[in-house]
């Protein structure tokens, strides 16, 4: 039998926030435990939850982002359940009338665009950490994470295959980003996924039970926990077996899912209204406020690309996965309107291949974007070579001469010969003392041409224009 | 509708709470005799009603994004049941 | 000095004819000679007490003085006070000392009150007789084989035994009108989202509101007037100009419009309760008030709503009480689950237990919608048969309770009876209206009867001036039992 694979993604998005989603506490990563968890972090007696204006403006900016309906009233409700990193037993999220509802993404996924469609995305809190080192056969809590807001982003069953969730996680990873409401960093779990993963017969309209995978914190644990898990479901079908509705846990070292809990055990949530919030309204001021702050969006953008700078839909696409590439390339390019496919090549290149090596981020690039457009102007006018540029690059990368592409150049002497008669001086030289070559070349070696060409930049190390070269020598050679 | 032990011994499952079969016994008679209080309401058609969650018809307020407390963790851990390094103590979390 | 009102000690304080230091010692005294017997206060910290009394004395000497600086207030024991022990009545917060002022004590700390001690009250406020109480039962000062009423039974005791001058409440279902009424006080509950419910350890938020409890509706509006005011940490905190509640004391009531719902005047109500009521009425048309019946049919379902609504919010707000940051945890357990099972079986009383229990079963799956949304439809229905009532009155009268005061564990067995102490009391928190409750008299075994009167949100001034007006021209409410 044919088997399709059906996913839905939940995403976990911390939002990037100052404070607290109901509290004035930081929400910085790393500090020493319990240094950030206030009063209402801790749920002490009396302690009362105030909503966040940072944490709403960035759902809504989510909202916009995907072309979704903003609720409003929008209400929070109460899930209940007792965990030790949950003080009030209780998380404030939302049920009934999230923020966000509706919307959809665009994916490429085998060179094709596709839609994926939300669900729904809302806002709720973070509850804290437990430790396991060993106090005495007892785990430690830390509640500095309690109370973080996070967008809890939810797709529908859209997905056919462990690429195109990648290519849907990957893609959301970049818009939360790119518009700014979460700094994306899977480390420190501010960008967590949750699969629901069934299996049915190819052709069927009705969906298999899933299985809801948890907390898969990099693109490759995703990739590899839907491979395992839809085989796993296959098999056991093909064997006969029925699959249960449960939540199971990725096991990396393992590279296999296990089951966490069965539906039966499913906790009893007893979802309702939180009296100790009332109705959030989102006024169409607010909304149009935040449109206007809105910046253009990664498939606008690329598609502009490809209009305005005649791109590639690929390369376009490769500038536009993250908005400070884009930035980058934008600036550069300003200084350099006519030469948009070099600036794409280098950064793509150049930049991008020493950003991996030295694995960084385009945000501490050692090369600003004026620097690099300084470089790449001396390759248009030809003053330097596209093989001497890299060499100028690399020093500035290394940040000699204070990154400047001219003072390097002059330097290290590297400025390209571009002089006619000097140029023809030194072809003169050449053939004259390579006498048996011009005559090989005479009698029909083509080979002995490039060899004096290599006779003529070995002597000019290189600086010659080789278009100039090629056209004096073959002059002076048939002439 | 009829409580059984069952559902008694089932919620207090829910709340957390340790319940025996003797105390499991006597909450089910006075819960049956409370919910027979309640059954009540449905003597009322409400089927056009909206359900009203606050006293006041007002929206929330929201806060602005700062950053307004400070650390005070030696004061609040000063009241907890059992601290190690800073953090709470609780028999070991199994996930 | 212990009968004066808060005016009156007010005046002696600026006129330096005595200090609050002495006012406070004076009455730290008398409820160290008097609390063994009453069981009023859970609390009393005298070092503490005398320190804020010394700062009163500095701001009195400064020129800085408000109406109650340098006055004793008896805070109930739901209302976190730095630095002082908070229990809420229960071996849950048996050992809690609260790091941090609620809303509520901040008011009264910046208008130089003191602090004159935590007053007992029915455990996590679950209770109208102050039996559910970890710390005891507390006795009517009127006849000690009565109960106090309860929730805040201890501070309606710690005013009538004159044990402080006045005292913070709060209200869920009643608990502030109902012990008043039992004890012979006054007390109001003010529109919901008036005073501040930060720091106030939450029973059900959306009918939970503080109040005070005095001996007049004059004391009341002193008190309301630092109680009330914008609270940015309670999102259910209304954002409202500055009122004086006493500015309509002195309004003749020539005119008013007094409903009196036939649901509350029907069978239920004991004899000496309904004479009395007659009685005080009698005198409202005395002082030029007319009454008119009007009716609220669903008020009678007040009750069954409450006791859906009430344990549902609960269920979900003491699920915080785990033994892991602070409070009680028990012993010995066995692993994680065990601990949580075991503090709260521990940490809880019967009532509290059984409260959470229905909240848990109205709240899960299968049952919220034929109890939990029916209720809060119902809600709807309450609150609008009140507000169509307003159109024919401008204040609503009737009985604050059905009988006087009952006797110590005549129904601690018998939770329904004790539901219905609350009949009158519980719309008004449904609804989120202001009601009080002051002294008319005394029936049964002497014992103390009040009159609940109801009025449209922010209506309190309105209120206070019908009460005040009333105990103008009577004197139950300077009575005493000591």
């Amino acid at each position: 039998m044919q088997w399709e694979i059906v996913i839905g993604l939940e995403v976990h998005a911390q939002l990037s926030t100052h404070s607290k989603i109901f509290s004035g506490a930081s929400t910085a990563y790393g500090a020493p435990p319990n240094t950030q968890a206030c009063v209402i972090d801790l749920a002490l007696p009396g302690v009362l939850p105030v909503l966040n204006k940072g944490a709403v403006e960035r759902a809504i900016k989510f909202g916009l982002a995907v072309g979704a309906k903003i609720n409003s009233p929008s209400i929070f409700a109460r899930k209940n359940y007792f965990y030790p990193d949950l003080p009030k037993g209780y998380q404030i999220s939302q049920y009934e009338l999230p923020v966000v509802q509706g919307g959809s993404i665009v994916i490429q996924a085998d060179g094709v665009d596709k839609s994926i469609r939300l669900t729904r995305a809302h806002l709720e809190e973070d509850a804290g950490k437990s430790l396991h080192e060993d106090f005495h056969g007892m785990s430690g809590i830390d509640l500095n994470r309690a109370g973080t807001p996070l967008l809890e982003i939810v797709s529908e069953p859209d997905l056919r295959s462990s690429i195109e969730a990648v290519a849907y996680a990957k893609t959301l990873h970049a818009l939360v980003r790119w518009i700014g409401i979460c700094d994306g960093n899977m480390q420190e779990g501010s960008f967590r996924c949750d699969a629901n993963v069934s299996v049915r017969p190819r052709g069927s309209d009705k969906l298999g039970t899933r299985c809801e995978i948890k907390n898969l914190n990099s693109f490759r644990f995703l990739e590899r926990a839907i491979d395992y898990e839809a085989r796993r479901q296959i098999e056991t079908l093909e064997d006969g077996g029925t699959i249960r509705q449960e939540t199971r846990l990725y096991d990396a070292s393992k590279d296999e899912t296990r089951t966490m809990r069965s539906k039966e055990d499913a906790n009893d949530y007893r979802y309702f209204p939180d009296p100790d919030l009332l109705p959030l309204e989102i006024s169409s001021g607010w909304i149009e406020q935040i449109q206007s702050t809105l910046p253009e969006l990664p498939q606008a953008r690329c598609n502009r690309y490809v209009t305005e700078f005649k791109l590639s839909a690929y390369d376009a696409g490769v500038l536009t996965s993250s908005r400070e590439t884009a930035d980058y390339f934008e600036t550069t390019v300003k200084q350099l309107p006519t030469q948009a496919k070099l600036c794409a090549n280098w950064i793509m290149g150049e930049i991008n291949g020493q950003l991996n090596k030295d694995g960084i981020e385009i945000n501490d690039c050692p090369i600003s974007s004026a620097q690099l457009a300084a470089l790449l102007t001396r390759i248009s006018d030809g003053t330097i070579s596209g093989k001497t540029a890299k060499t100028v690059f690399e020093s500035m990368w290394n940040g000699e001469l204070d990154k400047d592409a001219d003072a390097v150049i002059a330097a290290k002497g590297l400025k390209q010969i571009s002089d006619d008669s000097a140029i023809e001086k030194l072809v003169d030289e050449v053939l004259a003392a390579n006498a048996q070559q011009v005559t090989d070349y005479r009698n029909g070696k083509e080979k002995a041409f490039n060899s004096l060409i290599g006779q003529i930049m070995k002597a000019t190390q290189g600086k010659a224009n080789p278009a100039q070269v090629n056209t004096i020598l073959k002059k002076k050679l048939t002439g | 509708m009829t409580l059984s032990v069952n559902d008694v011994k089932r919620i207090a499952d829910l709340a957390y709470i340790e319940i025996n079969d003797s105390e499991a016994t006597e909450t089910l008679d006075q819960l049956s005799g409370i919910f027979n209080l309640i059954e009540s309401m449905q003597a009322v058609d409400t089927t056009e009603v909206e359900p009203m969650s606050h006293a006041q018809n007002v929206f929330q307020r929201l806060r602005e994004d700062e950053i307004t407390e400070t650390d005070q963790h030696a004061l609040y851990q000063s009241i907890a049941p059992q601290v190690e390094a800073d953090l709470y103590l609780v028999p070991q979390v199994i996930e | 000095m212990f009968n004066d009102s808060l005016k009156q000690l007010s005046d002696q304080l600026s006129a330096k004819k005595i200090s609050s230091t002495e006012l406070t010692s004076d009455f730290l005294r008398r409820i160290k000679q008097l609390n063994p017997e009453y069981n009023a206060f859970i609390t009393i910290n005298e070092e503490m007490s005398l320190a804020q009394a010394q700062t009163a004395d500095k701001m009195i000497a400064a020129g800085q003085a408000g109406p109650l600086t340098g006055i004793p207030i008896a805070q109930k024991d739901i209302f976190c006070a730095k630095g002082w022990l908070t229990t809420c009545g229960s071996k849950m917060l048996s050992n809690f000392i609260s790091p941090y002022d609620a809303g509520v004590i901040e008011r009264f700390n910046q208008a130089g009150a003191v602090n004159i001690g935590k007053t007992n009250m029915d455990e996590f406020a679950m209770g109208s007789s102050n039996e559910t109480s970890f710390f005891g039962s507390v006795k009517n000062p009127w006849d000690p084989a009565a109960v106090p009423g309860g929730s805040s039974g201890g501070a309606a005791c710690a005013v009538a035994a004159r044990l402080a001058p006045a005292a913070t409440g709060t209200d869920t279902g009643g608990s502030i009108r109902q012990p008043a009424a039992l004890c012979g006080i006054s007390g109001i509950k003010p529109t919901y989202g008036l005073v501040s419910r930060y720091g106030m350890i939450a029973f059900a938020s959306s009918l939970d509101q503080a109040g005070p409890m005095a001996k007049s509706a004059e004391d009341l509006t002193l008190l309301l007037n630092v109680m009330t005011g914008f609270d940015a940490r309670d999102s259910t905190s209304l954002q409202r100009e500055t009122e004086d509640y006493g500015r309509d004391l002195q309004k003749p009531l020539n005119g008013l419009r007094i409903g009196l719902p036939k649901e509350y005047f029907a069978a239920g109500m004991s004899n000496d309760v309904a004479s009395a009521v007659d009685k005080a009425l009698d005198e409202y048309r005395k002082l030029g008030a007319q009454t008119v019946e009007i009716s609220l049919p669903n008020a009678p379902l007040s009750i069954p709503v409450y006791y859906v609504l009430a344990p549902a919010e609960a269920s979900s707000n003491l699920s915080r009480f785990d033994g892991v940051r602070y409070g009680y945890r028990a012993e010995s357990y066995s692993d994680l689950a065990d601990m949580y099972r075991k503090t709260r079986a521990q940490g809880f009383g019967a009532e509290v237990k059984r409260r959470i229990l229905i909240g848990t079963y109205v709240l899960s799956h299968g049952y919220y919608d034929a109890y939990y949304i029916k209720a809060q439809k119902l809600r709807r229905l309450i609150a609008q048969d009140f507000t169509d009532a307003y159109r024919q009155c401008d204040l609503i009268m009737g009985p604050t309770t059905p009988t006087v005061a009952f006797n110590l564990g005549e129904k601690s067995g018998d939770p329904i009876q004790m539901y219905l102490s609350d009949i009158y009391t519980s719309a008004a928190n449904l609804t989120g209206m202001p009601a009080m409750s002051i002294p008319i008299g005394f029936g049964d075994k002497n014992r103390p009867i009040g009159l609940h009167i109801i009025g449209n949100y922010f209506k309190e001034a309105h209120l206070l001036n019908a009460a005040h007006q009333y105990q103008l021209v009577t004197n139950w409410h300077l009575q005493s039992p000591i």
